[in-house]
């Protein structure tokens, strides 16, 4: 569904360019505008009746701002830090101290390329031991320094290699994670786009999780969820709609605590809105959360936790 | 309570006649006249060894050391001193995905295995020195933790916190729970955050990681332990090993994830032999028991 819409869209953006090249100024100006408000419209019609594939394709846009745009536009200059002190630095998540509103805190995020060259580099947002290991070394900083904590979640898991292995992606994940659960800080975490298995988890148990609209977030990709239960990872749209991985659903169960509306875009500038819009949320929460004392927040974020599943 | 150790009771007289029906079967098709339920048949070396006996060598291979899996169950017979006490909770098999089939899967495996869920909490003695024993059973979903597994897994660790008591996890998992989804993965979370809290007060955790370890299970509490023990050939790790040959392209040399290799790199403190494993626990909880000075 989703992908016809685009295509739509697509061929207003190439009319666009032709008509860039009239040289009636007056034409030029009154078709442009005209063009302009068809595609704010086929955007609009994009983003009623989503479907859980449709939400999923569009999490996985790659015109879709990954989290560095997020981290340099919601916050101001960072400053980031590098190696986890004992084997290397993962570049699939970057993290470091910035200022959000003046105050500083410390930020984390795994990092998608745009391209396939940044992609290489970044290991498709799949991170290594040693990025949660700088994970872990950075929050106990926080931590030290009574900064607040803000993650940016896109990944599509950890990264299932064998050198992964061998320097224990697993010990790793589950450091991350107990880590998390005993923070005294404010963690608010954003899941911009994929919140993929344990490797999403381990920077994603905050005392505030929230989720753009047509970000996804789940236990395995649909991909391997349909490989694994059907043995045919071409069932992935069937899986998607099955496992319950959008905002809304995940609302329901407790795993999200907030939603942040999203206006569908397929072009990285459209997105200014939402991302003021991630601002706002972040800048609210925050305020609300600083309120807590250190054991209070703790408490807070282990008690949410402990509460999902519970009834089952 | 009451309702619940009467059902339990009746589902294993069931399961018992089910099985002397079966073995009836096999011995009529059978051309010679050995009864083979008497026997089992080692999956690695071949040989074939007398089922009391195996069950008397803690299901250990007397040629080759193989180690065959073991329900929870029979864990928990194995390590804790008789007459333990199960603290289970009536598992209530509810669907929270509404996946096709979860139900009456769970249903049917509670007819075929010994276990109502993928583990068994216990309170009990090891020598005496009183503990909270968890045990995982890879014969029900392949051990995975859904939020059953999760929460009951939670308590455990809040029940030993309160009593100041040692515990003690057998982990045998494929990870979390697929049918279960998101839910699955948040009892990562929990049960890590269980492990902390009860490592705050000061208590040991120790865990000891069977055949097979894998996914969201070995990325939360079985990595957390203040011991990580591991029995021997045990496969011990965060992705599986198909996943891993489709990303690196490439075959895994054999023994890969295996106990010895984990130990190799740095994960695991001992490997140790089954049959030694009680000894081993007995004596580190000893060790840990002794009065703190103040």
């Amino acid at each position: 569904m989703i992908e016809n819409y685009e295509k739509k869209y697509r061929a207003l953006v190439k009319q666009e360019e032709k008509i860039k090249n009239f040289t009636d100024e007056n034409v030029r100006f009154h078709l442009l505008q005209d063009l302009h408000i068809a595609k704010v419209k086929t955007r609009k019609k994009a983003s009623k009746n989503l479907s859980a594939s449709d939400r999923v394709y569009l999490a996985r846009h790659p015109k879709r701002p990954k989290t560095k745009t997020f981290v340099e536009t919601l916050l101001d200059e960072p400053i980031y830090f590098h190696g986890d002190r004992a084997f290397g630095d993962d570049k699939s998540i970057a993290g470091g101290i910035a200022e959000f509103n003046g105050d500083p805190v410390t930020f984390l995020a795994t990092v998608k390329g745009e391209t396939l060259e940044e992609n290489l580099k970044y290991n498709f947002g799949m991170p290594s031991p040693e990025g949660y290991r700088k994970a872990i070394r950075l929050m106990r900083q926080a931590d030290k320094f009574n900064r607040p904590i803000i993650t940016f979640v896109d990944t599509p898991g950890a990264y299932p290699g064998s050198e992964a292995e061998k320097r224990g992606q697993g010990e790793a994940i589950a450091s991350c994670i107990e880590c998390m659960t005993g923070l005294k800080v404010p963690v608010i975490t954003v899941i911009t786009g994929e919140g993929g298995s344990g490797g999403a988890l381990a920077l994603a148990v905050a005392n505030q999780v929230m989720m753009l609209e047509n970000a996804v977030y789940s236990i395995l990709t649909p991909e391997g969820f349909a490989s694994i239960l059907w043995k045919d990872s071409n069932r992935s749209e069937e899986a998607a709609e099955m496992m319950k991985l959008t905002a809304e659903d995940l609302k329901t169960f407790g795993v999200c605590d907030r939603i942040i509306k999203e206006e569908v875009c397929f072009e990285k500038s459209e997105f200014d809105n939402n991302l003021k819009r991630v601002k706002l949320a972040i800048e609210e929460e925050l305020k609300r959360l600083k309120r807590f004392s250190e054991d209070r927040l703790k408490h807070l974020r282990m008690q949410k936790f402990r509460r999902i599943g519970r009834g089952f | 309570m009451n309702n619940f150790l009467k059902r339990r009771n009746l589902i294993r007289l069931i399961k018992r006649r089910r099985k002397k029906e079966e073995d009836v079967e096999i011995n009529i098709k059978d051309k010679i006249n050995i009864p083979q339920h008497l026997f089992t048949q080692c999956p690695n070396c071949g040989s074939n060894i007398l089922t009391d006996r195996l069950k008397e060598l803690g299901k250990v291979c007397p040629d080759c050391d193989y180690h065959f899996s073991m329900g929870a169950r029979e864990r928990l017979d194995l390590i804790l001193d008789p007459e333990y006490e199960e603290i289970q909770r009536r598992a209530r098999y509810r669907n929270p995905l509404s996946f096709p089939g979860y139900k009456e899967k769970m249903r049917d495996l509670l007819n075929k295995t010994d276990a109502e869920e993928a583990v068994v909490v216990a309170r009990g003695t090891i020598d005496t020195l009183p503990l909270v024993a968890m045990a995982m059973d890879a014969a029900f979903m392949m051990g995975s933790m859904g939020t059953y597994v999760g929460e009951q897994i939670t308590r455990g660790f809040e029940m030993a916190g309160d009593k100041k008591w040692p515990v003690i996890i057998f982990s045998a998992s494929g990870g979390a729970r697929m049918q279960e989804g998101i839910l699955s993965l948040m009892q990562m979370a929990k049960t890590a955050g269980a492990v902390r809290e009860h490592g705050e007060k000061g208590l040991l955790f120790i865990s000891c990681v069977t055949h097979p370890t894998t996914g969201g299970v070995t990325a939360s509490f079985a990595s957390l332990g203040d011991i990580i023990l591991a029995e021997p050939n045990a496969l011990v790790g965060f992705a599986g090993q198909r996943v891993i040959e489709q990303t690196i392209g490439e075959k895994l040399p054999e023994g890969f994830q295996r106990s010895e290799f984990m130990q190799k790199h740095g994960f695991i403190d001992a490997v140790i032999h089954r049959q030694e494993l009680k000894t081993t626990l007995a004596r580190l909880i000893a060790l840990h028991s002794r009065e703190k000075k103040k």
